[in-house]
Protein backbone atom coordinates (compact mmCIF):
# COMPACT_ATOMS: atom_id res chain seq x y z
CA UNK A 1 0.00 0.00 0.00
CA UNK A 2 1.34 3.47 -0.67
CA UNK A 3 1.57 5.92 2.08
CA UNK A 4 0.91 9.36 2.13
CA UNK A 5 2.58 11.95 4.80
CA UNK A 6 0.28 14.86 4.74
CA UNK A 7 1.28 15.79 8.86
CA UNK A 8 4.83 18.06 8.20
CA UNK A 9 3.73 20.26 10.95
CA UNK A 10 4.20 17.35 13.31
CA UNK A 11 7.54 16.81 12.26
CA UNK A 12 9.30 16.49 9.17
CA UNK A 13 11.70 13.95 7.61
CA UNK A 14 15.11 14.98 8.22
CA UNK A 15 16.71 15.51 4.62
CA UNK A 16 18.94 13.10 3.13
CA UNK A 17 21.73 15.85 1.97
CA UNK A 18 21.26 16.93 5.80
CA UNK A 19 21.77 13.03 7.06
CA UNK A 20 25.14 13.31 4.52
CA UNK A 21 26.58 16.09 6.73
CA UNK A 22 25.81 15.38 9.63
CA UNK A 23 27.43 11.44 9.47
CA UNK A 24 31.25 12.30 10.10
CA UNK A 25 30.10 13.91 13.57
CA UNK A 26 29.31 10.99 15.18
CA UNK A 27 32.15 8.99 14.83
CA UNK A 28 35.09 10.78 12.47
CA UNK A 29 34.43 14.36 14.26
CA UNK A 30 33.42 13.38 17.79
CA UNK A 31 35.00 15.21 19.70
CA UNK A 32 33.41 17.59 22.15
CA UNK A 33 33.48 21.54 21.21
CA UNK A 34 34.51 22.86 24.28
CA UNK A 35 38.34 20.41 24.36
CA UNK A 36 41.15 22.68 22.99
CA UNK A 37 42.57 19.94 21.03
CA UNK A 38 42.13 19.33 17.07
CA UNK A 39 38.96 16.96 17.78
CA UNK A 40 37.10 19.48 19.58
CA UNK A 41 38.12 22.48 17.46
CA UNK A 42 36.96 20.47 14.35
CA UNK A 43 33.48 19.81 16.06
CA UNK A 44 33.77 23.44 17.14
CA UNK A 45 34.45 24.75 13.63
CA UNK A 46 31.43 23.14 12.41
CA UNK A 47 29.21 24.37 15.34
CA UNK A 48 30.19 28.43 14.55
CA UNK A 49 29.31 27.37 10.61
CA UNK A 50 25.77 26.28 11.62
CA UNK A 51 25.09 29.12 13.64
CA UNK A 52 26.58 31.42 10.94
CA UNK A 53 24.30 29.64 8.37
CA UNK A 54 21.31 30.02 11.06
CA UNK A 55 22.04 33.62 11.46
CA UNK A 56 22.20 34.89 7.73
CA UNK A 57 18.39 33.25 7.19
CA UNK A 58 17.30 34.86 10.10
CA UNK A 59 19.45 38.37 9.67
CA UNK A 60 20.52 37.88 12.56
CA UNK A 61 23.93 38.30 14.16
CA UNK A 62 25.83 34.83 15.16
CA UNK A 63 26.05 35.83 18.74
CA UNK A 64 22.59 36.36 19.26
CA UNK A 65 21.72 32.40 18.62
CA UNK A 66 21.84 29.96 21.25
CA UNK A 67 21.90 26.70 20.52
CA UNK A 68 18.64 24.36 22.36
CA UNK A 69 17.13 20.91 22.31
CA UNK A 70 14.02 22.30 20.25
CA UNK A 71 10.94 24.50 20.39
CA UNK A 72 9.63 23.56 23.51
CA UNK A 73 13.16 24.38 25.23
CA UNK A 74 13.52 27.55 23.64
CA UNK A 75 9.91 28.40 24.56
CA UNK A 76 10.66 27.82 28.60
CA UNK A 77 14.53 29.97 28.26
CA UNK A 78 12.29 32.90 26.81
CA UNK A 79 9.50 32.52 29.71
CA UNK A 80 11.77 31.88 32.80
CA UNK A 81 14.55 33.49 31.47
CA UNK A 82 12.55 37.00 31.53
CA UNK A 83 10.50 36.14 34.37
CA UNK A 84 13.62 35.88 36.56
CA UNK A 85 15.68 38.28 34.73
CA UNK A 86 12.62 41.24 35.08
CA UNK A 87 10.73 39.88 38.27
CA UNK A 88 12.14 43.43 39.90
CA UNK A 89 9.95 45.29 37.00
CA UNK A 90 6.74 43.47 36.72
CA UNK A 91 5.24 40.33 36.91
CA UNK A 92 2.99 40.28 34.07
CA UNK A 93 2.96 38.51 30.96
CA UNK A 94 1.11 38.66 27.76
CA UNK A 95 0.27 36.02 25.36
CA UNK A 96 -2.45 34.74 22.86
CA UNK A 97 -4.94 31.90 23.53
CA UNK A 98 -3.83 29.87 20.72
CA UNK A 99 -0.54 29.33 21.78
CA UNK A 100 1.32 26.01 21.55
CA UNK A 101 1.28 24.12 25.25
CA UNK A 102 5.21 24.66 25.35
CA UNK A 103 3.60 28.03 26.10
CA UNK A 104 0.74 28.06 27.79
CA UNK A 105 2.09 25.33 30.04
CA UNK A 106 4.76 27.47 31.47
CA UNK A 107 2.56 30.82 31.28
CA UNK A 108 0.67 28.47 33.68
CA UNK A 109 3.08 27.49 35.76
CA UNK A 110 4.83 31.09 36.51
CA UNK A 111 0.67 32.02 37.08
CA UNK A 112 1.07 29.44 40.46
CA UNK A 113 4.26 31.35 41.49
CA UNK A 114 3.03 34.61 41.63
CA UNK A 115 2.91 36.39 37.64
CA UNK A 116 0.07 37.39 35.98
CA UNK A 117 -0.57 36.30 32.53
CA UNK A 118 -3.04 37.86 29.98
CA UNK A 119 -4.68 35.46 27.23
CA UNK A 120 -5.45 38.05 24.16
CA UNK A 121 -8.51 36.33 22.40
CA UNK A 122 -8.47 35.86 18.95
CA UNK A 123 -10.87 36.71 15.65
CA UNK A 124 -12.75 34.11 13.90
CA UNK A 125 -9.90 33.42 11.32
CA UNK A 126 -7.37 32.89 14.44
CA UNK A 127 -5.99 36.49 14.40
CA UNK A 128 -4.27 38.43 17.28
CA UNK A 129 -5.77 42.26 16.92
CA UNK A 130 -2.68 44.90 18.12
CA UNK A 131 -5.02 46.98 19.39
CA UNK A 132 -6.02 43.84 21.83
CA UNK A 133 -2.24 43.50 23.50
CA UNK A 134 -2.16 47.48 23.36
CA UNK A 135 -5.28 47.38 26.24
CA UNK A 136 -3.56 44.41 28.00
CA UNK A 137 -0.38 46.11 28.84
CA UNK A 138 -0.12 47.21 32.32
CA UNK A 139 3.05 48.81 34.21
CA UNK A 140 3.91 45.55 35.35
CA UNK A 141 4.02 44.15 31.81
CA UNK A 142 7.64 42.64 31.23
CA UNK A 143 7.37 40.31 28.09
CA UNK A 144 4.72 39.83 25.18
CA UNK A 145 4.49 36.63 23.28
CA UNK A 146 2.86 35.91 20.06
CA UNK A 147 3.29 33.10 18.03
CA UNK A 148 4.02 33.62 14.37
CA UNK A 149 1.96 31.15 13.00
CA UNK A 150 -0.62 28.70 14.57
CA UNK A 151 0.63 24.73 14.42
CA UNK A 152 -3.15 23.59 13.92
CA UNK A 153 -5.00 26.16 12.31
CA UNK A 154 -1.62 27.99 10.20
CA UNK A 155 -2.89 31.52 10.15
CA UNK A 156 0.08 33.89 10.31
CA UNK A 157 -0.10 37.02 12.98
CA UNK A 158 0.63 40.38 12.48
CA UNK A 159 3.68 39.89 14.23
CA UNK A 160 5.80 43.06 13.30
CA UNK A 161 2.67 45.32 14.43
CA UNK A 162 2.10 43.36 17.86
CA UNK A 163 5.98 44.08 18.40
CA UNK A 164 5.74 47.84 17.65
CA UNK A 165 2.97 47.83 20.37
CA UNK A 166 5.43 46.50 23.11
CA UNK A 167 8.59 48.27 21.90
CA UNK A 168 6.31 51.42 22.16
CA UNK A 169 6.30 50.57 26.05
CA UNK A 170 9.48 49.22 26.35
CA UNK A 171 8.41 45.70 26.44
CA UNK A 172 10.49 42.38 25.36
CA UNK A 173 8.73 40.82 22.29
CA UNK A 174 8.80 36.85 21.98
CA UNK A 175 7.56 34.97 18.98
CA UNK A 176 7.63 31.06 18.42
CA UNK A 177 8.66 30.64 15.44
CA UNK A 178 8.42 27.03 15.22
CA UNK A 179 6.12 26.49 12.25
CA UNK A 180 7.72 29.29 9.90
CA UNK A 181 10.98 29.03 10.20
CA UNK A 182 12.63 27.31 6.99
CA UNK A 183 9.25 27.72 5.61
CA UNK A 184 8.36 31.42 4.98
CA UNK A 185 10.88 34.36 5.42
CA UNK A 186 11.65 34.91 8.87
CA UNK A 187 13.61 38.14 9.54
CA UNK A 188 14.32 39.10 12.93
CA UNK A 189 14.40 42.48 11.78
CA UNK A 190 11.81 43.19 10.06
CA UNK A 191 9.54 41.33 12.69
CA UNK A 192 10.82 43.34 14.96
CA UNK A 193 11.68 40.84 17.39
CA UNK A 194 13.89 40.78 21.12
CA UNK A 195 13.35 37.31 20.71
CA UNK A 196 12.58 33.93 18.80
CA UNK A 197 12.05 30.40 19.32
CA UNK A 198 13.09 27.58 16.21
CA UNK A 199 12.93 23.78 15.91
CA UNK A 200 15.12 21.89 13.63
CA UNK A 201 12.43 18.93 12.98
CA UNK A 202 10.35 21.35 11.76
CA UNK A 203 12.32 22.17 8.77
CA UNK A 204 14.05 18.71 7.44
CA UNK A 205 16.71 18.77 10.08
CA UNK A 206 17.18 16.08 12.99
CA UNK A 207 14.66 16.09 16.16
CA UNK A 208 16.16 17.35 19.39
CA UNK A 209 17.74 20.18 18.36
CA UNK A 210 16.55 23.72 18.24
CA UNK A 211 17.37 28.04 18.89
CA UNK A 212 16.67 30.50 20.44
CA UNK A 213 17.29 33.98 19.18
CA UNK A 214 18.36 36.49 21.53
CA UNK A 215 18.58 40.02 20.45
CA UNK A 216 21.71 41.60 21.54
CA UNK A 217 21.27 43.66 25.13
CA UNK A 218 18.32 41.64 26.09
CA UNK A 219 18.13 40.91 29.80
CA UNK A 220 17.70 37.16 29.92
CA UNK A 221 18.28 35.15 32.84
CA UNK A 222 20.05 31.47 31.76
CA UNK A 223 18.86 28.20 31.29
CA UNK A 224 20.40 25.12 32.07
CA UNK A 225 23.02 25.42 34.84
CA UNK A 226 26.80 24.02 34.29
CA UNK A 227 29.12 24.45 32.16
CA UNK A 228 29.74 28.09 29.77
CA UNK A 229 28.36 26.96 26.97
CA UNK A 230 26.54 29.61 24.61
CA UNK A 231 28.07 32.17 26.23
CA UNK A 232 26.86 30.90 29.54
CA UNK A 233 23.41 31.08 28.95
CA UNK A 234 22.79 27.59 28.26
CA UNK A 235 24.99 25.37 30.05
CA UNK A 236 25.59 20.99 28.69
CA UNK A 237 27.64 19.87 25.96
CA UNK A 238 27.03 20.75 22.23
CA UNK A 239 25.10 18.41 20.29
CA UNK A 240 27.26 18.65 17.55
CA UNK A 241 25.51 16.17 14.50
CA UNK A 242 22.54 17.74 15.58
CA UNK A 243 23.62 21.77 15.43
CA UNK A 244 25.11 20.75 12.11
CA UNK A 245 22.11 19.39 10.65
CA UNK A 246 20.15 22.23 11.82
CA UNK A 247 22.77 24.69 9.72
CA UNK A 248 22.44 22.33 7.40
CA UNK A 249 19.11 22.19 7.09
CA UNK A 250 18.21 25.94 7.17
CA UNK A 251 20.70 26.29 4.61
CA UNK A 252 18.80 24.00 1.89
CA UNK A 253 15.36 25.65 3.18
CA UNK A 254 16.61 29.21 1.80
CA UNK A 255 17.73 28.40 -1.41
CA UNK A 256 14.57 26.28 -2.34
CA UNK A 257 11.69 28.68 -0.38
CA UNK A 258 10.30 30.75 -2.86
CA UNK A 259 9.86 27.10 -4.88
CA UNK A 260 8.45 25.15 -2.12
CA UNK A 261 6.20 28.08 -1.14
CA UNK A 262 4.59 28.42 -4.67
CA UNK A 263 4.46 24.40 -5.05
CA UNK A 264 2.72 24.17 -1.44
CA UNK A 265 0.60 26.99 -1.72
CA UNK A 266 -1.21 25.79 -5.22
CA UNK A 267 -1.38 22.17 -3.22
CA UNK A 268 -3.04 23.50 -0.08
CA UNK A 269 -5.61 25.80 -2.13
CA UNK A 270 -6.28 22.64 -4.73
CA UNK A 271 -6.77 20.84 -1.60
CA UNK A 272 -9.15 23.16 0.42
CA UNK A 273 -11.09 24.51 -2.73
CA UNK A 274 -11.63 20.84 -3.99
CA UNK A 275 -12.94 19.67 -0.06
CA UNK A 276 -15.24 22.36 0.21
CA UNK A 277 -16.64 22.10 -2.78
CA UNK A 278 -16.92 17.96 -3.00
CA UNK A 279 -17.91 17.69 0.66
CA UNK A 280 -21.25 19.29 2.00
CA UNK A 281 -21.06 20.50 5.36
CA UNK A 282 -17.61 21.31 5.43
CA UNK A 283 -15.77 24.89 6.74
CA UNK A 284 -11.99 25.85 6.60
CA UNK A 285 -10.18 27.02 9.76
CA UNK A 286 -8.10 29.90 9.85
CA UNK A 287 -7.46 32.52 7.67
CA UNK A 288 -7.95 32.47 3.94
CA UNK A 289 -4.93 34.25 3.18
CA UNK A 290 -2.61 35.06 6.10
CA UNK A 291 -1.81 31.66 6.22
CA UNK A 292 1.11 29.08 6.27
CA UNK A 293 1.55 27.75 2.39
CA UNK A 294 1.38 24.62 3.66
CA UNK A 295 -1.37 24.20 5.95
CA UNK A 296 -5.30 23.09 5.27
CA UNK A 297 -7.29 22.66 8.57
CA UNK A 298 -11.16 21.67 7.33
CA UNK A 299 -13.52 20.78 10.00
CA UNK A 300 -16.37 18.53 9.13
CA UNK A 301 -19.87 18.57 10.29
CA UNK A 302 -21.57 15.01 12.35
CA UNK A 303 -18.67 13.12 12.17
CA UNK A 304 -15.59 12.90 14.68
CA UNK A 305 -11.93 13.25 14.12
CA UNK A 306 -10.46 10.19 14.94
CA UNK A 307 -12.70 8.10 12.99
CA UNK A 308 -11.87 9.94 10.11
CA UNK A 309 -8.01 10.30 11.00
CA UNK A 310 -8.47 5.89 11.43
CA UNK A 311 -10.50 5.85 7.89
CA UNK A 312 -7.78 7.98 6.06
CA UNK A 313 -4.54 5.44 7.63
CA UNK A 314 -6.71 2.42 6.33
CA UNK A 315 -5.87 4.23 2.55
CA UNK A 316 -2.39 5.10 3.70
CA UNK A 317 -2.91 8.70 4.48
CA UNK A 318 -1.23 9.90 7.80
CA UNK A 319 -2.52 13.80 8.70
CA UNK A 320 -3.80 14.76 12.41
CA UNK A 321 -7.11 16.00 14.42
CA UNK A 322 -8.22 18.47 16.69
CA UNK A 323 -10.76 15.85 18.60
CA UNK A 324 -10.52 15.65 22.36
CA UNK A 325 -10.55 11.67 20.90
CA UNK A 326 -7.13 12.45 19.97
CA UNK A 327 -5.56 13.37 22.95
CA UNK A 328 -5.95 12.61 26.85
CA UNK A 329 -7.61 15.77 28.04
CA UNK A 330 -10.66 14.40 26.56
CA UNK A 331 -10.97 17.92 25.42
CA UNK A 332 -11.22 19.31 21.65
CA UNK A 333 -8.61 21.73 20.58
CA UNK A 334 -7.85 24.74 22.67
CA UNK A 335 -7.46 26.52 19.03
CA UNK A 336 -10.57 25.74 17.64
CA UNK A 337 -12.62 26.85 20.47
CA UNK A 338 -10.53 29.75 20.91
CA UNK A 339 -11.69 30.81 17.20
CA UNK A 340 -15.29 30.45 18.36
CA UNK A 341 -16.15 26.88 16.77
CA UNK A 342 -18.51 24.34 19.04
CA UNK A 343 -16.87 21.79 20.41
CA UNK A 344 -18.99 18.93 18.32
CA UNK A 345 -17.76 21.18 15.25
CA UNK A 346 -14.19 21.62 17.04
CA UNK A 347 -14.45 17.15 17.34
CA UNK A 348 -14.79 16.84 14.08
CA UNK A 349 -11.49 18.72 12.61
CA UNK A 350 -9.15 17.43 10.45
CA UNK A 351 -5.77 18.78 10.19
CA UNK A 352 -3.35 18.24 6.51
CA UNK A 353 0.15 19.95 6.73
CA UNK A 354 2.48 19.49 2.78
CA UNK A 355 5.34 19.22 2.65
CA UNK A 356 8.84 19.32 0.54
CA UNK A 357 7.93 15.69 -0.58
CA UNK A 358 4.46 15.72 -1.47
CA UNK A 359 2.73 15.20 -5.00
CA UNK A 360 0.19 16.44 -6.23
CA UNK A 361 -1.24 13.18 -7.07
CA UNK A 362 -1.40 12.32 -3.28
CA UNK A 363 -3.57 15.52 -3.13
CA UNK A 364 -5.39 14.09 -5.96
CA UNK A 365 -5.90 10.79 -3.92
CA UNK A 366 -6.86 12.42 -0.75
CA UNK A 367 -9.65 14.42 -2.47
CA UNK A 368 -10.81 11.13 -4.15
CA UNK A 369 -11.35 9.18 -0.76
CA UNK A 370 -11.99 11.64 1.57
CA UNK A 371 -15.96 12.39 0.36
CA UNK A 372 -15.86 8.29 0.68
CA UNK A 373 -14.83 8.11 4.32
CA UNK A 374 -16.95 11.09 5.12
CA UNK A 375 -20.30 9.29 3.53
CA UNK A 376 -19.50 6.16 5.31
CA UNK A 377 -19.20 7.95 8.61
CA UNK A 378 -22.42 9.58 8.37
CA UNK A 379 -24.43 6.92 7.22
CA UNK A 380 -23.32 5.65 10.89
CA UNK A 381 -23.70 9.26 12.77
CA UNK A 382 -26.95 9.20 14.99
CA UNK A 383 -26.41 13.07 14.48
CA UNK A 384 -26.54 13.65 10.57
CA UNK A 385 -29.70 13.56 8.54
CA UNK A 386 -29.92 13.72 4.50
CA UNK B 1 -1.54 6.97 22.81
CA UNK B 2 -1.81 3.27 23.09
CA UNK B 3 -3.02 1.54 19.92
CA UNK B 4 -6.32 -0.15 19.12
CA UNK B 5 -6.33 -3.94 19.12
CA UNK B 6 -7.02 -6.13 15.58
CA UNK B 7 -10.01 -6.57 17.32
CA UNK B 8 -11.09 -3.15 17.89
CA UNK B 9 -10.11 -2.03 14.49
CA UNK B 10 -11.88 -4.76 12.72
CA UNK B 11 -15.02 -3.62 14.46
CA UNK B 12 -14.98 0.29 13.79
CA UNK B 13 -14.01 -0.53 10.17
CA UNK B 14 -16.37 -3.09 9.94
CA UNK B 15 -18.98 -2.28 12.48
CA UNK B 16 -21.90 -4.74 12.70
CA UNK B 17 -25.83 -4.05 13.37
CA UNK B 18 -24.80 -0.31 12.13
CA UNK B 19 -28.83 1.10 10.95
CA UNK B 20 -32.04 2.11 12.62
CA UNK B 21 -35.09 -0.38 13.72
CA UNK B 22 -37.87 1.93 12.40
CA UNK B 23 -40.72 -0.77 14.80
CA UNK B 24 -38.22 -0.60 17.65
CA UNK B 25 -39.70 -1.04 21.11
CA UNK B 26 -36.84 0.63 23.09
CA UNK B 27 -34.44 3.58 21.41
CA UNK B 28 -31.86 4.92 24.08
CA UNK B 29 -30.29 7.74 23.40
CA UNK B 30 -26.81 8.69 25.37
CA UNK B 31 -23.90 11.03 25.09
CA UNK B 32 -23.09 14.77 23.99
CA UNK B 33 -21.94 16.41 20.89
CA UNK B 34 -19.98 18.48 22.82
CA UNK B 35 -18.02 15.45 24.39
CA UNK B 36 -17.53 14.26 21.12
CA UNK B 37 -20.08 11.35 21.34
CA UNK B 38 -23.13 10.24 20.66
CA UNK B 39 -24.46 6.64 20.55
CA UNK B 40 -28.26 5.55 19.61
CA UNK B 41 -29.06 2.36 19.93
CA UNK B 42 -32.45 1.17 18.97
CA UNK B 43 -33.84 -2.87 20.19
CA UNK B 44 -36.48 -4.90 18.87
CA UNK B 45 -37.50 -7.24 21.68
CA UNK B 46 -40.15 -10.32 21.59
CA UNK B 47 -41.14 -12.54 24.46
CA UNK B 48 -38.38 -10.80 26.72
CA UNK B 49 -36.01 -11.62 24.14
CA UNK B 50 -33.93 -9.61 22.17
CA UNK B 51 -34.59 -10.18 18.86
CA UNK B 52 -32.89 -7.28 16.96
CA UNK B 53 -30.34 -4.63 17.64
CA UNK B 54 -28.56 -1.66 15.89
CA UNK B 55 -26.86 1.50 16.34
CA UNK B 56 -25.88 4.79 15.59
CA UNK B 57 -22.27 6.34 17.01
CA UNK B 58 -21.24 9.97 16.55
CA UNK B 59 -17.59 9.49 18.05
CA UNK B 60 -14.26 7.75 17.95
CA UNK B 61 -12.85 4.37 16.76
CA UNK B 62 -13.41 3.08 20.40
CA UNK B 63 -16.80 4.44 20.47
CA UNK B 64 -18.05 3.02 17.35
CA UNK B 65 -16.39 -0.56 17.75
CA UNK B 66 -17.70 -0.62 21.72
CA UNK B 67 -21.37 0.23 20.18
CA UNK B 68 -20.54 -2.69 17.44
CA UNK B 69 -19.24 -4.85 19.95
CA UNK B 70 -22.23 -4.42 22.30
CA UNK B 71 -24.58 -4.99 19.57
CA UNK B 72 -23.32 -8.76 19.00
CA UNK B 73 -23.09 -9.17 22.53
CA UNK B 74 -26.83 -8.78 23.37
CA UNK B 75 -28.64 -9.94 19.93
CA UNK B 76 -30.61 -13.50 21.00
CA UNK B 77 -30.06 -12.51 24.91
CA UNK B 78 -32.76 -12.20 27.91
CA UNK B 79 -33.27 -8.59 28.80
CA UNK B 80 -32.06 -9.91 32.40
CA UNK B 81 -29.13 -11.33 30.60
CA UNK B 82 -28.22 -8.15 28.58
CA UNK B 83 -28.27 -6.53 31.74
CA UNK B 84 -25.58 -7.90 32.77
CA UNK B 85 -23.10 -6.76 30.20
CA UNK B 86 -21.13 -4.53 31.72
CA UNK B 87 -18.66 -1.71 30.06
CA UNK B 88 -15.50 -3.90 30.78
CA UNK B 89 -16.90 -6.96 29.40
CA UNK B 90 -17.44 -5.30 26.07
CA UNK B 91 -14.02 -3.97 26.22
CA UNK B 92 -12.54 -7.47 27.06
CA UNK B 93 -14.22 -8.83 24.74
CA UNK B 94 -12.43 -6.21 22.20
CA UNK B 95 -9.52 -7.78 23.48
CA UNK B 96 -8.92 -4.44 25.88
CA UNK B 97 -8.94 -0.78 25.30
CA UNK B 98 -6.35 1.84 25.21
CA UNK B 99 -6.48 3.21 29.15
CA UNK B 100 -7.61 6.35 27.81
CA UNK B 101 -10.33 5.28 25.61
CA UNK B 102 -12.00 3.03 28.60
CA UNK B 103 -14.80 5.81 29.15
CA UNK B 104 -15.76 5.24 25.48
CA UNK B 105 -17.00 1.76 26.84
CA UNK B 106 -19.29 3.16 29.13
CA UNK B 107 -21.02 5.04 26.16
CA UNK B 108 -21.77 1.53 24.61
CA UNK B 109 -23.22 0.01 27.87
CA UNK B 110 -25.21 2.88 28.97
CA UNK B 111 -26.77 3.25 25.45
CA UNK B 112 -27.87 -0.52 26.25
CA UNK B 113 -29.33 0.42 29.37
CA UNK B 114 -31.38 3.04 28.12
CA UNK B 115 -32.54 0.99 25.64
CA UNK B 116 -34.06 -0.85 27.44
CA UNK B 117 -35.03 1.30 30.60
CA UNK B 118 -37.11 2.93 27.68
CA UNK B 119 -38.85 -0.97 26.75
CA UNK B 120 -39.13 -1.38 30.32
CA UNK B 121 -41.36 2.08 30.29
CA UNK B 122 -43.06 0.54 27.74
CA UNK B 123 -44.46 -2.38 29.13
CA UNK B 124 -44.89 -0.64 32.81
CA UNK B 125 -41.76 -1.79 34.33
CA UNK B 126 -39.84 0.26 36.58
CA UNK B 127 -36.59 0.89 35.06
CA UNK B 128 -35.28 2.70 38.12
CA UNK B 129 -32.56 0.76 39.16
CA UNK B 130 -30.31 0.39 36.29
CA UNK B 131 -30.99 3.40 34.25
CA UNK B 132 -28.25 5.83 33.61
CA UNK B 133 -28.81 9.08 34.73
CA UNK B 134 -29.40 11.93 32.64
CA UNK B 135 -25.77 13.18 32.62
CA UNK B 136 -23.06 10.43 31.57
CA UNK B 137 -20.48 10.03 34.28
CA UNK B 138 -18.02 11.03 31.04
CA UNK B 139 -15.34 13.58 31.64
Amino acid sequence: MRRIYLDYAATTPTDTEVIKTIQPYFFDKFGNPSSIHGFGQEARKAIEEAREKLAVSLMAKPEEIIFTSGGTESNNFVLFGVAYALRKNGNHIITSAIEHHAITEPCKFLKKRGFKITFVKIDKDGLVDPGDVKKAITDKTILISIMHANNEIGTIQPVAEIAKVAHEKGIYFHTDAVQTVGHIPVDVNALDVDLLSLSAHKFYGPKGVGALYIRKGTRIERFLHGGDQERGKRASTYNTPGIVGLGKAIEICQNKMQEEIEFQTRLRDKLIGGILKNILGTHLNGHPKKRLPNNVNISVEYIEGESMILNLDMEGIACSTGSACTSSSLEPSHVLLAIGQPPEIAHGSLRFTLGRYTKEEEVNFVLEVLPRIVKKLRAMSPLYKE
Amino acid sequence: MENYSEKVMDHFMHPRNVGEILDANGIGNVGNPICGDVMRMYLKIKYNIIVDVKFKTFGCGAAVATSSMVTEMVKGKTVEEALQISNKAVAEALGGLPAVKMHCSVLAEQALRAAIADYYRKIGKDPSSFEPKEKLPHH
